[in-house]
Order: structure tokens, then C-alpha cells, then sequence
């Protein structure tokens, strides 16, 4: 095992130490003789961070959350969270004379009389899609490689947290204008909420302050948007970025890579220009987008009433599989018992989407408990060395991709000429057996990269060169894969299925027999890693075999 | 430690300190004896920048100019601000400013983030550094004093001693946050029953039926074979307070089809007049305004689920989430040829409720 200490201790020349060296050496001396700060630039500043393309996803989302925040403050100086009626006078003639609510105009007159407004509402708007966009694909990152394992687990579900946050935050942002859409997404809402048995008409009373729509709901979420999540939010954030630099970065297996090490580049000055660079591309890619692509065009949809709707009507991205989840109940789920309404169409929605959503925030205890695993773990797993997770999580994904989808069944239909009918029922089909096909495919396309990588272990790669031996036999030359590249191969967490042991009692409980069940589940189908024994008989095997070296 | 096939033993949590675990909680971790080991790092590789000098010139020269060239972005965003104003009335004028400043900004915030990058990247020291990880469980001597200061303070607190003082403090810290919460019965108005208000719309007896947003009566007459209308009652467009939420309980469909094509229950024969119908509009799901309809099959479909209710059956739900059929508003026609209601819906409209029978 190679360790290599960090190469310069540049804290030992830290800010502050001394008192002469011109203006920047005093500020850092007054500040730091008030602020200890030299302690924090010590422990920080040369921290390491291992670089990798699925590392800036996070960043990815962080950085969006940032720019919300700036282009956010801008338009809070215009919006008014008002429902009083205003007659709109702004410069939009097709909406002119119209009455429609305070919140309504002011976006209005943000959109269409205030030089920027219009591109620092688009800045926001798509700068929320991405932003929960990127949560998603980071924690899809996070999940497939196993960096929610021990000592990471409460992470994840913070992170968990701030992805539902988010979501949050995108639903009440999008309820603000007041627009048809937006009312007709709370109209939703509402009626959802009025599904849910014995408090659901009194909560749908207290969200709306009386009778939907009232004049009560966008001060409210407003209150909730711009204050109560944001507050969360940042303060999540930054529970979930102290975790990072406690648990130190996880890095992917390569050669030096150790569980006891971490690899990568300083924050100073490297990891700091990398990462604040990449803030200002992020940044600059969503103000590109914002200034070329329109998003949310209210002034074509309207204020909210709650007769007209047009066709091809869908939520943003993020809430689109809780809405194609509702399109995909069969008709007549609904009853009346004991004269009270039980609403399955609604119940099982929020049921089944609700047992999934907690189903992803518990998954690292789950596979805890069935592994018994109390390492830590900070080196990753490459997914297709974990098959059964890897399988899970692609069967989650399906899942998931299918509710999505459904939420634009009507435009499928009408886009490629395909009954609403059919359409529906093809979804409910890939919902419900979907995430099985996806399950057996991804874990045995994980097992097979699995038996390819042995074989490239022991065997070498295939060169694609043909030799003919003196015998006249035709061989194809091997290359022998280096000793890094192989490492990378060959070290991975290995588990095999739990073995059912009496306790103390000699009894065994219902719960070990369940964890013995998933752990043969889990773990039945291993390749194991390979070892020393084996490579040395790869080589020992086949004398005759011809590498280049 | 049990022995397996490959010659590999069982993990009882080597590395953790606390590892007096039972049987049960083993941990299925297998560790080879003989894996394979880690080589170490392989050889730096040093970039391009590091031995060409000439290279390393050019990356500088990239990254300034980048900086610079975000300067002029920043200055183009200003200037656009200026010279593309937006002109009252005119759209166009708005997707001008909005391109031109989004351009500048775009160029200013992109040329600062590539050129960062590429200084990092290309011409700072590329040696990739090593930090030694710690266990993240503090160190047994820091964990020892932690739960001695716990028993410390609980010793000279009395806390685990002087229960009645503990448990009366956890009852009170219990109950201090309800006023809170019953504050939050202000959300809602103190004076409304939420189940009477979604029992009865603004419909009764001889209210006409009047077109959606005009307000104008509407003549039995004017109402042609396979049109359709969307109506309010009479009155709502002038009603200032409360306008949208009677609108959403009372917004109405007219439909008039051959009398031929309706099959009528024979208690609602009375309800439709020579053809018209008029069904609520607001759909038996979560509430979407059910406006889609299509004249040929007399299907209405609803845009937020895809809801389907089939007008010449008294708008039974026939495919979608939705389950129960849109309730129907009675009409009649007054001595002057206008339609009017015979009375309120007899059932309450739009999303099921809890309090619903």
C-alpha cells in the first residue's frame, strides 16, 4: 500500500502570520486577529477533492440554487403576492381591460414593462428546472455507485429531504402568478386534498382560507416560497455540505485509491478555480437559455378562472409523475361505506407515491440491515459490482419514467395518432411490469460486465492481432491489462448470501428469516473479485498463451 | 470466524471498535485473503502546458482573454439595456431586451467560468494531492469524556434523579406548542361550514342560464343542434366578492343534441328541454373544468386526467380516473324563450369529499 502525504503544507506560510508585507498581509493580520480565521484557511484550504465528471452534479445543483436565490431577490422587488382584483393596464394589448388578480399584473408588468424582468423571471424558472433536475441525477449518481453507505446514510437522507424541498418550491413558485395554469394546478391540489378521508375538506378550507380558489392562496405560498422553504433549504444545504467535508469526498476505485485515503486536488488554489469556474458556466448556460427559450408564457395562457382550460395542459417536469400516477387509475376506484366517500382514485395515488418516495429515503438502511455491513465506505462502487442494487435502482427508475410519462398521455396520443386508451393502458402495463423486465435486464447486464471484467483480469484484453503459431494453429494475442487499470477491476466489496444461525436461544426469529431471504435475494448471484491465487493460475494455466509482454 | 469456499472468512465489523455483535446482526461482508493488492499510484503524467513553454504561453494568453472578454460581455449587457428599451404595446421590443441583455450576461458569466476552469486545468500545479481519512466516531478517550460530562451535568442537574421535576418539564414542553397550533383554525373563516357551501351552488329555480364570460340569457332557440355553450348562471359576471368561487362550483356545459341520441333515466326526462342538456363542468375527479367536447361521439374529455364522460347517457364516466357521472342541472325554458334552471344540482359538483354520500 502506497501512501503519498500531501505534497506542500502551504498553511504553514497561512494568512496573517506576519505584519509586514504590505495591505493584503495587514487586512489578513486585522482580520485574522479577530476572526481566527487562519484556523479554517489551515484545516480548508488545502482539503482535498477528487475530481470527476458525476462529482459536479451536486455542484450542478447547488450553483442552481444559488442563482434562484439571485434572481429571486430581483423579482420579489416587483411581484405583488396579492389576489385583489386589478383590471390590467400594462403593456400586453390582448390582456388589456382584462380583470385579474394583483399577482397576475405585477408578473405582467414583469414580463412586459420592466427592461430584464421578463429574462429574470426565465433565469428563475429555468434555473428551478434544473435545479431539481441535477438533485435528481446527483442522487441517482449517489444511489448507483453506493456512496449512501455507512457514514453516509443521514446524508442521503438530507439530501432526500432537499429533493421534496424542492419540488415544494417549484410547485408554490409556480402557483404564484396567478395564471390559468397555475390555478388550475391548485385546483388540482385542491381537489386532492379533498379526497383524503376525514380532515381532507377542513385542510382543503384552511389552505385555500375558505371556499377554492379565495384570495388567500398565493400569500400564503408566497410566504412559504420566498421565507419557510428557502430558510429549510439553506439550512439543510449547509448540514448537507459540513457532512461532505466531515466524511471527506467518496472516490471511484483506481490504482493508490485507498478507504483510508482520499485523492484529488487542493481546495487552494485548484479545486477553488475548478468549482467557481463551474458556477459561472452553470450559470451562464441557464442566463443563454433564459435568453433565447421562452418558459411559462402566462400572457398567453391568461388569468385563472376556473372554466377554461385548453388541451395538452402539464405540469413542470418534476411534478409530472405524481400527475400521470393520478391518469393511470382504472375508472371507478371510489366508494361510498357507512355514507362517507372513500376516494381510492385519489387514496392509492397518494399511497403508492408516497410509499416510494419513502421507500428511496429509507433504502440505505434497508440494505444495511440486509448486509450487516458497519464499515465505512468511501471508496464507490462501480454499479455493476453491486447487481441487485444496481437492478433495484434501475427498477425504481422505470417505475418512476413510466409515471412521467403519463403525465403526457394525451399529447402521445394526439402527437403520433395513438388512442388516449391505448395509451393509458400500455402505461399502466410498463408501470406495473416495467420495473421487473428492467430489474432481471439491468442485473443480468451488471453480472455479465462482472464475467468480463474477470475475464479481462485473467485473461488480458483481446488485441485483435491473429498469429499463426510454428504448429500452424491460429491464436489471437491477448494484451495483458497493467496492474492500475486492473486494480480498478478487481477490488470491490464482496458479499455472500446471510447464513441462517440459531441465537443464543437457539431459536431463529422472523426477522433474521426475512433478512436471510433478501440476503440470498441480494447476494446469490456473486461473481467474486479476483485473487492472487487465480491470476497466478490464469498464468499458469495457459503457458502456451501469447501476450505481448 | 466461519470458513467458507473460497477460502475466505467472515467480517465481524473488523474495523469497528464496537464490534460485539450478536450472531444475527453478522455482517455477509466477505473478505479474500488473498486479493489482489493495491499497486499504488501509476506514474505522473505530465500536460502539454508543463513542457512545451510555448503551450503554457498560449493557455495564459487563452484564459485573459477570456476575462476580457468577459468585460465586453458585461459592458454589450448594459448597453442592451439602453439601447433596445421596450416600447409600450410592442412585443417584439420585450424579446429584443430580453435576447440582447441575456446575450451580454451570457458571454460575461460564461467567459469568467471557462477561463477559471481552464487556468485550473491547464496551467495550475496538476499533482494530485492525498488526505489520510480518520474514522468518523470519535476517539475513545473524546467519546469517554463526552458521556462523562453527560453524567456530570445529569449528576449535579439531579435530571435522572428528581423525576417529578423531568417528567413535569417534559409534559409542559409537550404541551406549549398546541396553542400553537390552534392558531392556525384562523387559516379557514370562522363562520362558514365548508360541507354546507359544497352542497349548493348559485343555481335555483328559474335562474337563467347565461353565456361564460358575457353574461348574456340564453334563448332555447339560439341554442342549434350539436353546439355547445359555456354558461354561468345569470348574475355572476357582475358579482364583485366571491366571483371565482361560485364560478368554480357553478360553471355549466349546454349541450343540444337530437332528442333521438339521448338516453334519458325516466326520473330526469324533465330535466333537459327538446334536446339541450346541461351538465356540470367541473369534473367528478380533482376538479379540472371538463371543456373538451367532442361532437361527433358526444364525448366530453377532460384535459388534466383524461377523464370521459359520455353526454348522451347522462355524462357516465367512460374511461379515465374520474367515477362518478357529472351532475346534471335540471333546465327549463321561461314564458320569454330562455333557458333557466329548475333548481340547484341535487348532488354536489366537482371533487369527491369526505363528508359526501
Amino acid at each position: 500500500m502506497t501512501t503519498i502525504t500531501t505534497r506542500e503544507s502551504a498553511e504553514d506560510q497561512g494568512v496573517g502570520v506576519k505584519k509586514t508585507g504590505g495591505f493584503t498581509a495587514s487586512a489578513a493580520n486585522y482580520i485574522d486577529e479577530r476572526t481566527s480565521i487562519s484556523g479554517a484557511v489551515k484545516e480548508l484550504g488545502r482539503k482535498i477533492f477528487p475530481d470527476h465528471w458525476s462529482f459536479l452534479l451536486g455542484e450542478v445543483a447547488l450553483y442552481s440554487f444559488v442563482i434562484i436565490l439571485l434572481s429571486g431577490s430581483f423579482l420579489t422587488f416587483f411581484f405583488q403576492a396579492s389576489m385583489a382584483e386589478v383590471v390590467y393596464d400594462g403593456s400586453y394589448a390582448p390582456l388589456k381591460g382584462i380583470p385579474m388578480s394583483a399577482a397576475m399584473s405585477s408578473t405582467m408588468d414583469i414580463s412586459f414593462d420592466i427592461r430584464g424582468g421578463l429574462l429574470m423571471r426565465q433565469v428563475h424558472h429555468w434555473a428551478a428546472l434544473l435545479f431539481v433536475a441535477a438533485i435528481g441525477l446527483h442522487m441517482l449518481r449517489i444511489y448507483f455507485t453506493g456512496a449512501f453507505r455507512k457514514p453516509r446514510e443521514l446524508n442521503w437522507v438530507i439530501g432526500f429531504i432537499l429533493f421534496i424541498l424542492a419540488m415544494a418550491e417549484g410547485f408554490t413558485g409556480y402557483s404564484l402568478p396567478d395564471d390559468l395554469l397555475s390555478g388550475n394546478g391548485l385546483r388540482i391540489i385542491d381537489g386532492l386534498i379533498k379526497g383524503i378521508p376525514v380532515v381532507g375538506t377542513w385542510v382543503s378550507f384552511l389552505l385555500f382560507g375558505g371556499e377554492f380558489p379565495g384570495t388567500d392562496i398565493v400569500g400564503r405560498l408566497y410566504s412559504l416560497h420566498i421565507l419557510l422553504l428557502p430558510a429549510i433549504i439553506v439550512a439543510l444545504i449547509a448540514m448537507h455540505l459540513l457532512f461532505v467535508v466531515v466524511h471527506k469526498h467518496t472516490q471511484y476505485p483506481a490504482a493508490g485509491h485507498t478507504n483510508q485515503n482520499v485523492v484529488g486536488y487542493p481546495v487552494l488554489p485548484v479545486y477553488a478555480a475548478k468549482a467557481g469556474g463551474f458556477f459561472f458556466i452553470v450559470f451562464g448556460v441557464v442566463m443563454l437559455i433564459a435568453s433565447l427559450f421562452t418558459i411559462n408564457p402566462i400572457w398567453n395562457y391568461g388569468p385563472y378562472d376556473p372554466s377554461p382550460v385548453s388541451a395538452g395542459t402539464q405540469p413542470d417536469w418534476y411534478i409530472g409523475f405524481a400527475d400521470g400516477a393520478m391518469r393511470l387509475i382504472p375508472t371507478g376506484w371510489e366508494f361510498v361505506w357507512l355514507n362517507h366517500t372513500y376516494s381510492l382514485n385519489i387514496l392509492v395515488v397518494l399511497t403508492v407515491v408516497g410509499l416510494f418516495i419513502v421507500t428511496v429515503m429509507i433504502y440505505p438502511f434497508i440494505e444495511g440491515w440486509i448486509t450487516g455491513d458497519k464499515r465505512e465506505h468511501h471508496v464507490l462502487d462501480r454499479p455493476r459490482n453491486a447487481p441487485t442494487r444496481t437492478a433495484i435502482g434501475a427498477a425504481g427508475v422505470t417505475f418512476y419514467a413510466s409515471l412521467w410519462a403519463a403525465a403526457s398521455s394525451d399529447i402521445m396520443a394526439t402527437h403520433f395518432h395513438l388512442t388516449m386508451e391505448g395509451v393509458i393502458h400500455t402505461l399502466q402495463a410498463t408501470t406495473l411490469l416495467g420495473p421487473f423486465l428492467a430489474f432481471f435486464i439491468a442485473k443480468r447486464v451488471c453480472l455479465a460486465l462482472q464475467k468480463k471484467d474477470r475475464e479481462i483480469v485473467l485473461h488480458g484484453y483481446e488485441s485483435g492481432r491473429i498469429v499463426r503459431l510454428p504448429g500452424g494453429e491460429f491464436v489471437e494475442v491477448h494484451q495483458p491489462v497493467d496492474e492500475y487499470e486492473r486494480w480498478k477491476l478487481v477490488s470491490y466489496s464482496d458479499f455472500k448470501p446471510l447464513m441462517l444461525r440459531p441465537n443464543a436461544q437457539g431459536k431463529i426469529g422472523p426477522a433474521e428469516k426475512v433478512r436471510a431471504g433478501l440476503s440470498r435475494w441480494f447476494f446469490e448471484d456473486r461473481i467474486t473479485p479476483v485473487t492472487q491465487v487465480e491470476l497466478n493460475q490464469a498464468h499458469g494455466d495457459h503457458p502456451a498463451e501469447i501476450t505481448d509482454k | 470466524m466461519a470458513k467458507d469456499d473460497n477460502g475466505a472468512e467472515d467480517v465481524t465489523a473488523a474495523d469497528s471498535p464496537g464490534a460485539q455483535l450478536a450472531t444475527s446482526a453478522a455482517s455477509t461482508a466477505v473478505v479474500t485473503r488473498d486479493a489482489l493488492a493495491n499497486p499504488g499510484f501509476p506514474p505522473h503524467r505530465p500536460r502539454i502546458t508543463d513542457l512545451d513553454h510555448k503551450e503554457e504561453r498560449k493557455a495564459e494568453r487563452t484564459v485573459y482573454t477570456l476575462f476580457y472578454v468577459s468585460i465586453v460581455g458585461s459592458v454589450f449587457a448594459i448597453a442592451a439595456y439602453m439601447a433596445f428599451p421596450i416600447v409600450a404595446e410592442d412585443p417584439g421590443s420585450v424579446r429584443l431586451n430580453n435576447l440582447f441583455i441575456g446575450l451580454g450576461l451570457s458571454l460575461a458569466l460564461l467567459a469568467i467560468g471557462i477561463g477559471a476552469v481552464h487556468w485550473g486545468k491547464a496551467l495550475m500545479s496538476d499533482h494530485e494531492g492525498v488526505d489520510e481519512r480518520h474514522p468518523v466516531r470519535g476517539t475513545e478517550p473524546v467519546r469517554a469524556r463526552a458521556v462523562e460530562i453527560f453524567q456530570q451535568a445529569n449528576e449535579e442537574s439531579g435530571f435522572g434523579r428528581r423525576t417529578l421535576i423531568r417528567n413535569s418539564l417534559i409534559g409542559a414542553l409537550v404541551v406549549f406548542p398546541l396553542p400553537a397550533v390552534v392558531l392556525f383554525r384562523g387559516l379557514g373563516p370562522m363562520d362558514q361550514d365548508p360541507v354546507a357551501l359544497l352542497n349548493e351552488t348559485m343555481w335555483k329555480k328559474g335562474v337563467r342560464l347565461t353565456m361564460d364570460p358575457s353574461g348574456t340569457p340564453i334563448k332555447a332557440a339560439d341554442v342549434t343542434l350539436g353546439s355547445s355553450f359555456h354558461v354561468i348562471p345569470e348574475g355572476l359576471s357582475e358579482m364583485g366578492h366571491g366571483r371565482l368561487e361560485e364560478k368554480a362550483k357553478a360553471a355549466v356545459l349546454l349541450i343540444r343534441m337530437d332528442p333521438d341520441d339521448l338516453i334519458e333515466a325516466e326520473d330526469r326526462k324533465s330535466w333537459s328541454y327538446d334536446g339541450i342538456v346541461a351538465y356540470s363542468k367541473i369534473c367528478t375527479h380533482v376538479g379540472c373544468p371538463v371543456a373538451l367536447y367532442e361532437q361527433h361521439t358526444h364525448h366530453l374529455l377532460c384535459p388534466c386526467h383524461q377523464s370521459q364522460f359520455d353526454v348522451e347517457n347522462h355524462c357516465k364516466v367512460i374511461f379515465g380516473p374520474a367515477k362518478r357521472a357529472l351532475p346534471q342541472l335540471p333546465i327549463a325554458v321561461d314564458a320569454e324563450g330562455y333557458l333557466i334552471a329548475q333548481s340547484d344540482f341535487t348532488e354536489p359538483v366537482g371533487p369527491s369529499f369526505w363528508e359526501r354520500a
